[in-house]
């Protein structure tokens, strides 16, 4: 935006290099097909609203401690359970005094922590079993799937838990949990994309061409099921900040002091009656964030559907 | 694998099945007809005879097959190697079905060379760009910003850009309208002369195949039921009942007048 | 007597990011008791003057004309409502494929029936007797066995004849056919044009038949009009259209390979920017002048 008022001339100059029918290299393709895909998602104002969250929150993350009024972990147990707006905590107190809004602000980054692991993880591996049962078919696609099935078959808390009572408590194994749980759909999508795709002409013409399965999966087939990925992946974001909250609740996740918000909830939850606030809080910011990343999805598949682009 | 007899393409006595048990279609069967090395052959059919699927027995697409294709005097076996596919190329129908939604052209080019192991990239994409008369400017564009026509241009320049001698047609002008389809054709048969190719051309349009081929096979339900010269053909010289009938809805819609 | 149907510039916008994008530009043309054919390229517009008369142009796009008449009636007049009693009933129209147009998991004869109930309310037994009739003048040698096919189960030819049969039943005074037989054999073509010119001329209704095909609409119209880009550049009688003077028909004509003539080169179209530019020419004639 400041672009614009600063440089007008420029920046005139450069939409039209971005926007233009006849990009004169590989980098300005790219960009103006980018830039493209950005104009739509500006015009969904949905869309908008929850990148602007999500903005928010990682700038919240970033900025923690400048941003936290105390220490998330400072006690003061002779303001224990102070109620909102009172005694200087905006959010209230916690039942050791601790501020609530404090804790949310350093568990912003224990959620972002979680939440980006979880994206780039599960499905890359759900990726390449997908795309490999899904272009190589027989045998191998059996096999892989039955294992995907068999992982579909468990409730997903469950499964997580399991696996965390294996592992040990703790934030990272909470996040391999999720990560083992949560891949199975993202395989079947894939595989499911593959399946469409490896049967098109352009997949035949570079068969044709002599290119092995290896580089017609990654080099071609990749590239088209990466956006039914990300719409998924960012649609179940709620999902795994959740599960991963759950686990916290459970005793699983993160381990207390750690201000991470399903952590939270759980230690509210004793007083929920007569103090709402402890539990509300982080509640509230869970919701507030999943509703986000919901928004992002939605548009995401407005502009990245591959169906709506292929012609 | 270039000889300098006169083998292009051989047939003996192929067919070729989908499926297995009592699911099995025979889309080709007992086929032969060979193209000298230099030649256009013309394959003409209906949809569903089996006229296409010659062509993906050839390229391996369809891999359940019996009997003798031989390719530059060389008999093919379940697979192919580089070498196959160095020296034989494919043109497909849908020019909107055959590009890489998500690769400018300049890449579909590039990997094309690249599985090859050309160097000059840069020079040979200029280059085969200008030949198919497509302007440097197309080099990044993306498939959704062509027509039809100038994608069909992009996959006769991918095909045309590792230097096959054997070009194999598929309906390559059946998707585009009548004007852009004298611009392919015209290309196709001056890219022939200047560069030496052997076609094999499928096609349900006679007078398209009669352009382009001096010999022609007519397909009906999976066989081959008569080869013609193309003097023939325009001669109307036929003796099999089916291509007459061909023939007649061909010329008919003309002469109705 | 007047024409059945008259459009006086009609025009068929679409906003776009670079701006408006006019498929239709000002057209004008009437259709009486006649088949009339409308021959273009893709992107020429042909299809979508076809969508127009039914108001079948979804958003965003706009629709725009003086009018368009239905023996006198303007139908721009007429509510949502109104409209659909048009469609179907008075005006019916017939896709290139059928497979879109059939619903995969109702029996082909129920399909039939159900149109024919809704319109004449007769009873089940009645539109199953209308159907089978029907059916059997499209020359469905089997039609017992049609009734009680799927769609999947039947050939492009005999999907498009079962179409034909579906679209008359209501006794329609127009039939629109875009692209009828662009995907069938030829020699299935042949058969399928046959059967809807007779039922055409039988009924003494009147026909739009939209094509790219410059040879199938020569010998099968009475009267076309060449579209170019939005616009009627050209239109004659169909039986000289090969004595065309419009640079365009003319180079369109040229630009396809013929069996008796054989050329090395085939002429390429030369496109003028002046085509697009020249105002529509009107495709309007009384109905007296035809015969």
């Amino acid at each position: 935006m400041s672009m614009s008022t600063e440089l007008p001339q420029k920046s005139s100059s450069l939409y039209e290099w971005l926007t233009t029918d006849t990009p004169t290299s590989r980098k300005q393709a790219r960009l103006s097909s980018w830039y493209r895909s950005w104009l739509e998602l500006r015009s969904n104002p949905m869309a908008m609203f929850g990148i602007a969250i999500l903005l928010a929150l990682v700038l919240i993350a970033w900025f923690a401690p400048l941003l936290a009024p105390q220490s998330p972990f400072t006690q003061d147990l002779a303001a224990r359970l102070t109620p909102p707006g009172e005694g200087g905590y905006i959010l209230g107190s916690d039942s050791l005094g601790r501020d609530i809004l404090s804790r949310l602000i350093y568990g912003s980054r224990i959620t972002l922590y979680i939440v980006s692991l979880v994206a780039l993880m599960a499905p890359i591996v759900g990726l390449f079993v997908g795309t490999a049962a899904g272009y190589l078919g027989g045998w191998i696609d059996v096999t892989l799937m039955r294992i995907t099935d068999i992982f579909l078959a468990f409730p997903k808390l469950i499964l997580a838990l399991a696996f965390v009572s294996a592992l040990g408590a703790g934030i990272e194994n909470a996040v391999l949990a999720i990560v083992l749980t949560s891949w199975p759909p993202y395989a079947r999508i894939a595989r499911a994309e593959t399946l469409t795709i490896r049967n098109a002409d352009f997949i035949h013409a570079i068969k044709l061409q002599g290119a092995g399965a290896l580089r017609i999966i990654t080099r071609h087939i990749w590239p088209l099921c990466i956006s039914s990925l990300v719409i998924r992946v960012t649609l179940d974001m709620a999902g795994i900040i959740l599960t991963a909250a759950g686990l916290g609740f459970l005793g699983l996740g993160a381990q207390p002091p750690s201000p991470e918000w399903g952590a939270m909830i759980s230690a509210g939850r004793k007083f929920i009656l007569d103090h709402w606030w402890v539990a509300t809080m982080p509640g509230l910011a869970i919701f507030i964030v999943s509703l986000a990343f919901n928004l992002l999805g939605d548009g995401l598949r407005d502009v990245l559907d591959p169906k709506k682009n292929s012609k | 694998m270039s000889q300098g007899n006169n083998a292009g393409i051989g047939l003996e006595h192929v067919n070729v099945w989908f499926g297995e048990h009592e699911e099995r279609v025979d889309a080709v069967k007992d086929a032969g007809f060979a193209v000298p090395f230099g030649g256009s052959f013309g394959l003409v059919g209906e949809s569903g005879s089996g006229k296409s699927t010659i062509l993906r027995a050839i390229t391996g697409l369809a891999p359940d097959w019996s009997g003798k294709i031989s390719v530059l005097g060389q008999d093919l076996g379940q697979d192919r190697g580089k070498e196959f596919y160095s020296a034989v190329q494919m043109v497909f129908q849908d020019p909107y079905a055959s590009l890489h939604p998500r690769q400018t052209v300049d890449r579909v080019l590039s990997e094309a060379l690249s599985l090859h192991g050309f160097d000059t990239i840069n020079d040979r994409i200029i280059k085969i760009l200008d030949d198919v008369g497509l302007d440097q400017s197309f080099r990044f564009r993306w498939p959704h910003q062509l027509s039809g026509g100038q994608r069909q241009r992009v996959a006769i320049a991918r095909a045309l850009i590792i230097e096959p001698t054997i070009l194999l047609l598929d309906e390559p002008t059946s998707a585009l309208d009548v004007s852009v389809q004298a611009e392919i054709l015209n290309l196709l048969t001056r890219l022939r002369t200047e560069r030496g190719l052997t076609y094999l051309m499928v096609s349900h349009d006679l007078a398209v195949v009669g352009h382009m081929c001096s010999e022609i096979a007519v397909m009906n339900d999976g066989e081959i039921v008569e080869v013609l010269s193309v003097e023939d053909l325009r001669a109307l010289k036929a003796n099999h009942p089916y291509t007459r009938q061909l023939l007649d809805a061909s010329v008919q819609k003309r002469k109705n007048e | 007597m007047t024409n059945l149907l008259e459009v006086k510039n009609l025009t068929v916008k679409f906003p776009t990011r670079h701006g408006v994008f006019e498929a239709v530009r000002r057209i004008s043309f009437s259709l009486g008791r006649e088949r009339l054919g409308i021959v273009g390229e893709s992107g020429s517009g042909k299809s979508m003057t076809g969508r127009a008369i039914l108001r079948l142009i979804k958003s965003p796009g706009i629709l725009e004309a003086d009018y368009i008449t239905l023996e006198g009636k303007d139908l721009l007049t007429l509510s949502e409502k109104e409209m659909r009693r048009v469609r179907g009933h008075r005006i019916s129209m017939i896709m290139q494929d059928p497979k879109f147009s059939l619903n995969p998991v109702m029996r082909i004869g129920d399909q039939i029936c159900e149109g024919y109930r809704l319109h004449a309310r007769a009873s089940r037994a009645e539109a199953k007797k209308k159907t089978l009739s029907m059916l059997e003048t499209v020359l469905i040698r089997d039609p017992e066995r049609v009734f009680n096919a799927y769609p999947h189960e039947m050939s492009g030819g005999m999907g498009q004849r079962i179409m034909i049969a579906m679209m008359l039943i209501p006794d329609p005074q127009i039939l629109i056919a875009d692209e009828p037989t662009s995907a069938l054999d030829v020699t299935v073509q042949k058969e399928v044009l046959e059967i809807m010119d007779k039922l055409v001329r039988e009924r003494g209704m009147g026909l739009i038949f939209i094509s790219h095909d410059l040879n199938v609409v020569s010998a099968f119209c009475d009267r076309v009009l060449i579209m170019y880009s939005g616009r009627i550049v050209e239109t004659c009688r169909a039986d000289q259209l090969h004595e065309a003077t419009h640079p365009y028909t003319v180079g369109l004509l040229n630009s396809i390979p013929q069996l008796e003539h054989p050329v090395d080169h085939l002429e390429v179209l030369q496109r003028d920017d002046a085509w697009s530019k020249d105002p529509s020419v009107s495709g309007i004639v009384e109905t007296e002048e035809i015969a």
